[in-house]
């Protein structure tokens, strides 16, 4: 009798804990990306798609708000201990999906486990380690001052280290990160995020609970269930939202902003995006490029202002440096540069009055509108006598030609994992070393030893302020010389139905904070 | 029959053969896999490493080696994507597609053959012409561009007020000309049961069948004009025949005649056609699956494309190509059961 009776209250306090949450938490949401999560192990893949998943089940210590500054989440607070080390204080009582709670231990797996993760060992390099102080208390040590320790602890989301230890049936190590072929991790997630997986059936639809137990019992959030479902067809997955098949979709494709716009049942939200959009000229193919009077008036020949508003249908910022506004190296002197006389007159002075002709490709299905941009800027070279014999290729075929630096010419869109100026300068302008992995990007081969050791110097600074100008000067110098070609920031887009407001839980950097999203 | 099925047997080993091997001499055109499976940030050196340890870096002979060694123990390959041996995803996707075809084929049946018998008995009559009419338009319109016309009519619904609201006949012809919409547009829906294995079948409820409805018209309206004109034309050849005449003279019914001694004669051709069309059929579901994200063989076979998921690639096309050679041997096999004066190869006279 005792036993049944300690049964029944248990049922009750278990009945009562969830109600609670489900009170609020009981709407459920459609919502509908290009893609579905390739792997359910965030450390397998740096990219937008497995950062969004993160955000879902995971939590970071910190995360980015709106306006580029850090809000905490996991962890409670930080100070500065000296200039290498940086303390955190972690939440208490927080539980991971499997039930077990979240310690100092785990930040620590986490940690060792980005370091061995082959995507993500490039950014924690500057970390010589994680010294754990107590349960709650860890420190984060930098080998060289380092300014960017916040941005990059927002990539940290502890993982449940006893969940993700020990041996599978097949005696596979569950901590294992596994490019191809399945591991534990890529089938099983344990996180402290706002939603469980529950079911995923991979490229057809993901399914995801509120977590019961979330910590954050402050957040507005009330979406009980989620199914996500993958559809890659733009026209496909704008007609699921404007019939009502989903509620929420990303990304909007440019041609359709304005059928979303005049729709009275849906929302837009677009945004200037960060990923820059521009041209290499490559300096070892072409001589004429190594004159930095030809390579002004290329700038100079460009309208980027006219691509923006005419193939863009203003769906893009035009860009004259590669540091979007709110970053830390965005100098606002700088201003696209079009005048046609001016890219004719260097020509001119630089001896190439007659022109030249040069070989250009660009990717047709990676960037928004990728093969209709390289062809404006093709006739718009033309007018300063540059025959550009252009070639567009699919992503899939396009980066190993990249790779190549198999034509003059190439585009690439690049955003910065950090959301900071000097990722951009550090892949896309360094001079090129194999050994260091510097410029892996760079396929205009431009190299200025002086301006490379100009970001080294600020990637030391952790004065923000004196950081910042060191940042400025750089993109002011790479735009005196015209070291590439920028066109612009990509903008973002997203729709929903009226009652999902997903204006407040969107940002810069596309990973919505959906545990906070409330549905009315 | 056994060296005719022989015959057959090493004709398909040779076709898949012939097909692998196109498969791995181009897969150096298809892209790099690993440029799907890496961060943009990841070093060239780790790069290298992976593509060691995947094995991307033995000479091409070796590799196609490796993969006809485990391909005769019916392994063909782990798919980059999925993480699983090609063979399941492809059986998991199967279905899907199956189902689509199924829903096309009896849209197809229902309305080609009494839209056809209808316009092979009364071809001056203006239905006949409307519908032959309609069927041209059909041929040739793209599937993409029905599919989506479909969406817009029947997902998204349409609002026309064209005529003017305050008069009867105009609000009579906006209403008449809108439409709801509501139908899902993407997808099978969740309400699917399982039959066995793989197979989970939309076929059973509600929600599954709506979801078929519109990639189903879709898929068949490609098919449905060539078949509508196939039994008109083979319909109007048997009325001509003499036997029709001689029935007529006997005087029989035209209904007796019409539909039991013409359509009988008229079908013959149409399921040999027909049989060979629906093994075509799936070859073109990869534009409606796209359109309307249903997660079939042709979906999964086109982001195979784009992703470089070579070994799923590969492996798709062999499964295809299997197809086709067992469609083509049923068919041969059914018009030498139907037809008795047809000799199958190696049957002596």
């Amino acid at each position: 009798m005792k036993k049944l009776l300690t049964a029944f209250v248990g049922s009750m306090a278990l009945a009562a804990a969830p109600m609670a949450m489900s009170a609020e938490a009981n709407k459920e949401l459609k919502m509908a990306y290009d893609a579905d999560p390739v792997t359910l192990d965030i450390h397998e893949q740096l990219s937008g798609g497995m950062l969004q998943l993160s955000h879902m089940t995971f939590d970071p210590l910190l995360r980015w708000t709106k306006d580029l500054g850090f809000e905490p989440r996991l962890a409670k607070s930080w100070e500065r201990v000296d200039e290498n080390t940086m303390r955190f204080k972690l939440r208490e009582g927080v539980k991971f999906h499997s039930g077990n709670e979240l310690t100092t231990k785990d930040v620590k797996f986490t940690f060792d486990r980005l370091k061995q993760s082959q995507d993500f060992k490039a950014i924690f390099k500057p970390f010589s380690e994680l010294k754990v102080v107590d349960d709650y208390t860890f420190e984060l040590v930098t080998s060289e001052p380092y300014p960017l320790l916040l941005n990059t602890a927002t990539y940290i989301f502890p993982m449940d280290s006893e969940f993700y230890t020990g041996e599978t049936d097949n005696g596979q190590s569950k901590s294992a990160i596994t490019k191809h072929g399945n591991s534990f991790a890529s089938e099983n997630l344990s996180g402290t995020g706002p939603y469980v997986v529950t079911g995923r059936q991979q490229g057809v639809r993901v399914e995801f609970e509120r977590f019961d137990d979330y910590w954050d019992t402050e957040s507005p959030g009330n979406i009980g269930k989620i199914v996500l479902t993958p559809i890659k067809e733009n026209n496909t997955r704008v007609s699921a939202l404007l019939s009502g098949g989903v509620d929420f979709i990303a990304p909007v494709p440019p041609t359709d902003l304005e059928r979303i716009r005049r729709d009275k049942n849906a929302d837009l939200v677009t945004m200037s995006g960060t990923r820059i959009i521009l041209f290499h000229m490559n300096q070892d193919r072409v001589e004429a490029f190594k004159d930095p009077k030809v390579r002004q008036a290329i700038a100079y020949a460009i309208n980027q202002e006219g691509i923006a508003a005419k193939i863009m249908k203003g769906f893009a910022t035009p860009a004259a440096q590669m540091s979007p506004d709110g970053y830390q190296g965005h100098n606002e002197s700088l201003t696209p540069r079009f005048d046609v006389a001016t890219a004719q007159q260097l020509m001119k002075e630089a001896g190439y009055e007659d022109g030249f002709t040069i070989t250009m490709m660009a990717p047709n299905n990676r960037y928004v509108n990728d093969d209709k941009i390289a062809q404006a800027v093709a006739a718009m070279l033309a007018r300063i006598n540059i025959k550009v014999d252009l070639k567009t290729l699919p992503k899939a075929q396009y980066w190993p030609e990249y790779d190549a630096r198999a034509a003059d010419m190439m585009m690439i869109g690049w955003h910065a994992d950090t959301e900071d100026s000097a990722n951009f300068f550090e892949f896309l302008t360094f001079c090129p070393d194999a050994d260091t992995g510097a410029g892996q990007y760079n396929a205009g081969n431009y190299c200025n030893p002086e301006i490379d050791a100009m970001v080294n110097k600020a990637n030391v600074e952790t004065d923000l302020d004196k950081r910042a100008a060191m940042l400025k000067e750089v993109e002011q110098r790479l735009y005196d010389e015209a070291a590439f070609v920028p066109l612009h920031w990509q903008d973002l887009a997203w729709a929903s139905k009226k009652n999902v407001k997903i204006e407040p839980i969107l940002n810069v950097m596309n990973f919505p904070y959906l545990g906070d999203l409330v549905v009315e | 029959m056994l060296a005719f099925l022989v015959q057959r047997i090493s004709q398909a080993v040779l076709v898949m053969f012939v097909i692998s091997v196109i498969a791995f001499a181009i897969q150096d055109g298809l892209g790099d896999p690993l440029q799907q499976m890496v961060g943009m940030s990841v070093s060239q050196e780790e790069r290298e490493a992976i593509r060691d340890e995947m094995g991307l870096n033995d000479p091409l002979v070796v590799q196609y080696l490796k993969f006809a060694g485990n391909a005769l123990q019916g392994d063909l390959g782990t798919s980059y994507f999925y993480g699983k041996p090609t063979l399941d995803v492809i059986l998991e996707h199967l279905p899907a597609t199956l189902e689509l075809v199924i829903g096309a084929s009896l849209i197809i049946l229902v309305f080609s053959v009494p839209i056809g018998v209808y316009a092979a008995i009364r071809p001056q009559a203006w239905l006949s012409k409307f519908f032959m009419g309609v069927s041209t338009v059909g041929i040739s319109i793209p599937v993409f561009l029905t599919a989506i016309v479909l969406i817009q009519l029947f997902s998204i619904g349409v609002t026309v007020d064209w005529f003017p609201e305050d008069a009867g006949w105009g609000q009579w012809l906006n209403a008449a000309l809108s439409t709801e919409g509501g139908l899902p547009s993407y997808g099978r829906g969740d309400e699917l049961t399982p039959l066995f294995g793989t197979w989970n079948s939309g076929f059973f409820s509600q929600g599954g069948i709506l979801h078929l409805v519109l990639p189903s018209i879709s898929l068949a309206s490609i098919m449905l004009p060539l078949f509508i004109r196939l039994i008109r034309a083979e319909m109007m050849e048997v009325l001509q025949s003499d036997y029709i005449r001689y029935a007529r003279a006997k005087g029989l019914s035209s209904a007796r005649i019409n539909f039991l001694h013409a359509l009988k004669n008229t079908m013959l051709p149409v399921i040999t056609v027909g049989g060979v069309q629906i093994g075509i059929m799936v070859a073109y579901t990869i534009l409606t699956e796209t359109v309307f994200q249903w997660p079939g063989v042709g979906l999964m076979f086109l982001e195979a494309i784009t992703r470089s998921d070579i070994p799923l690639i590969v492996a798709y096309l062999m499964v295809v190509g299997l197809i086709f050679v067992i469609t083509n041997t049923v068919v041969d096999l059914i018009y030498g059961l139907v037809n008795p004066t047809v000799k199958l190869t190696g049957k002596k006279a």
